[in-house]
């Protein structure tokens, strides 16, 4: 095992922006360039650029592809048109989640996989095994650059240096076009709740391509880190995984039964497990807590039902765009409130809400 | 990273101010700029006892909740009551209007005992950086 630390290929910009670096999944990744709160609220109601450079992308290529794809995942990737996305898991045979993944169907024999960083050599030695013999498994990650641009105004600074026509692309959809003269697969996707596009192109291209988003509307697009994404992702309550998903979870504890296409042809890895899973309810469940003070729940602190321990906060933060403190947790089925959290010693009122904290069509 | 040459300050990254018997204490720019954006202080009461090197409060920011400490031992006289209201102004101005609480410091320390100077500091926010 090695732990060298990789830089991404904006490491330069992030430099001359004086960010604030962080070890993220063995990325040097930036954490924050000045004001995190700023930077979520820009995304929230203008545009940010962000380096996502550390994700992993696998590309599974070939005739069989698709089929290979439906044995391997929970979704149903062959019956993804040409150019659609979709939010999936790749399960273990007993159900238990070790990725979630964003699959595009970049052509009719070409799919592109987009791992969590700490897990893509997990999820290149699960395809490689669970595709062998049927499709070609290929680790583009250190081969491909992603930029991304989220907001309300990311389509309209984006259109302005791409060739692609983005106002009517779908929301998970992508297509191959130019940004700023570079070549680059564009999708409609993200990670923070918000309208915005993920840009993927070679290393090389990242930081011509960062610098014309960047000068691309009067006063220029900030730049947002790690922490922002954190907390747009906890708002729009999308799950990380090691908070919310973990192999000691399965997509219906976390809430995201309909990622799991029990209706497909097909035996796939886990399909026993997770049947057996659907038919017996969840072990526990997510739900969205709203802190009754202004002390932050947080990773790890036990949620109460009255004098007893229900759960656990997988996800905490201060909501910069509800003001206040925000949380997702797993509670035992049945459990009830009014909740509390134990921060530190003193139980803290909680308000059960449903989730997400906050949706962009309300 | 600003260290102001005429404060002391401490391994917990707070600086403090010594004026006669009164003590004012806040954190440090490098604090802040660890921290992040903070967005709520628990602060010691008046009246409260405080005693050199233990947690009297609390600093919550987007990322983390850190302790805080007094860097003396005395009686609190005085909080910003204005942080209640804006945390931001710690990471706006962590030596100005991010000033947290005052001390009458405890008969009979001697003044700095203890604390880091400006130099001291600095090395000490080098090192751990």
């Amino acid at each position: 095992m090695t732990f060298t630390v990789q830089d991404t290929p904006l490491k330069s910009v992030h430099e001359r922006l004086g960010a604030t670096m962080t070890e993220f999944a063995g990325w040097l990744m930036p954490l924050r360039y000045r004001s995190e709160t700023a930077e979520h609220n820009a995304v929230r109601t203008d545009a940010a650029l962000f380096d996502l450079s550390h994700m992993g992308e696998i590309a599974v290529t070939g005739p069989g592809a698709g089929g290979a794809l439906d044995y391997a995942v929970t979704g149903w990737p062959s019956a993804l048109a040409v150019g659609r996305a979709r939010y999936t898991m790749l399960c273990a045979p007993d159900g238990g989640i070790l990725d979630d993944l964003i699959i595009y169907r970049q052509a009719e024999m070409r799919f592109l996989v987009v791992a969590n960083a700490s897990n893509t050599a997990v999820v290149l030695a699960e395809l490689i095994a669970r595709c062998s013999g049927a499709a070609l498994v290929t680790d583009e990650s250190v081969a491909t650059g992603l930029v991304s641009i989220q907001g309300p105004n990311g389509c309209g600074v984006l259109s302005s240096v791409t060739d692609i026509p983005l106002a009517e692309m779908k929301y998970y959809a992508g297509a191959y076009g130019t940004v700023a003269g570079r070549e680059a697969w564009v999708a409609r996707t993200g990670y923070t709740g918000e309208d915005g596009f993920e840009i993927f192109c070679a290393p090389g291209d990242c930081e011509p391509l960062w610098d014309a988003l960047s000068a691309a509307a009067p006063g220029g697009v900030p730049a947002a880190g790690l922490a922002a994404r954190d907390t747009l992702r906890l708002e729009a309550g999308m799950p990380l995984y090691g908070n919310e998903l973990g192999t000691d979870v399965t997509p219906y504890e976390a809430g995201l039964g309909r990622v799991v296409r029990l209706d497909k042809p097909g035996d796939f890895v886990g399909r026993d497990a997770l049947a057996a899973r659907a038919e017996a309810g969840p072990r526990r469940k997510l739900i969205g807590l709203f802190a009754g003070s202004r002390r932050v729940p947080r990773h790890g602190y036990t949620v109460m039902s009255g004098t007893a321990a229900a759960g656990v906060v997988t996800s905490g933060a201060p909501s910069p765009t509800l003001g206040r403190p925000v949380a997702m947790a797993y509670v035992e089925p049945g459990a009830t409130g009014p909740f509390g959290i134990d921060v530190r010693g003193n139980t803290e009122p909680a308000e059960e809400t449903g989730l997400p904290f906050y949706d962009r069509r309300k | 990273m600003s260290v102001p040459a005429e404060l002391l300050y401490t391994q917990e990254h707070e600086w403090i101010a010594i004026d006669g018997g009164t003590a004012t204490i806040g954190i440090t720019d490098f604090a802040t700029q660890a921290l992040g954006d903070v967005v709520y202080v628990s602060l010691p009461e008046v009246g409260a006892s405080v005693t050199a090197g233990e947690p009297c409060g609390e600093v919550e920011s987007t990322k983390s909740v850190s302790d805080l400490y007094s860097p003396v031992d005395g009686e609190v006289t005085e909080v910003n009551e204005e942080l209640n209201d804006d945390p931001g102004l710690i990471n706006a101005e962590p030596y100005g209007l991010g000033w947290m609480f005052r001390v009458q410091v405890a008969g009979g320390q001697a003044t700095g005992t203890g604390l880091l100077s400006p130099t001291e500091y600095d090395a000490l926010t080098k090192s751990a950086g």
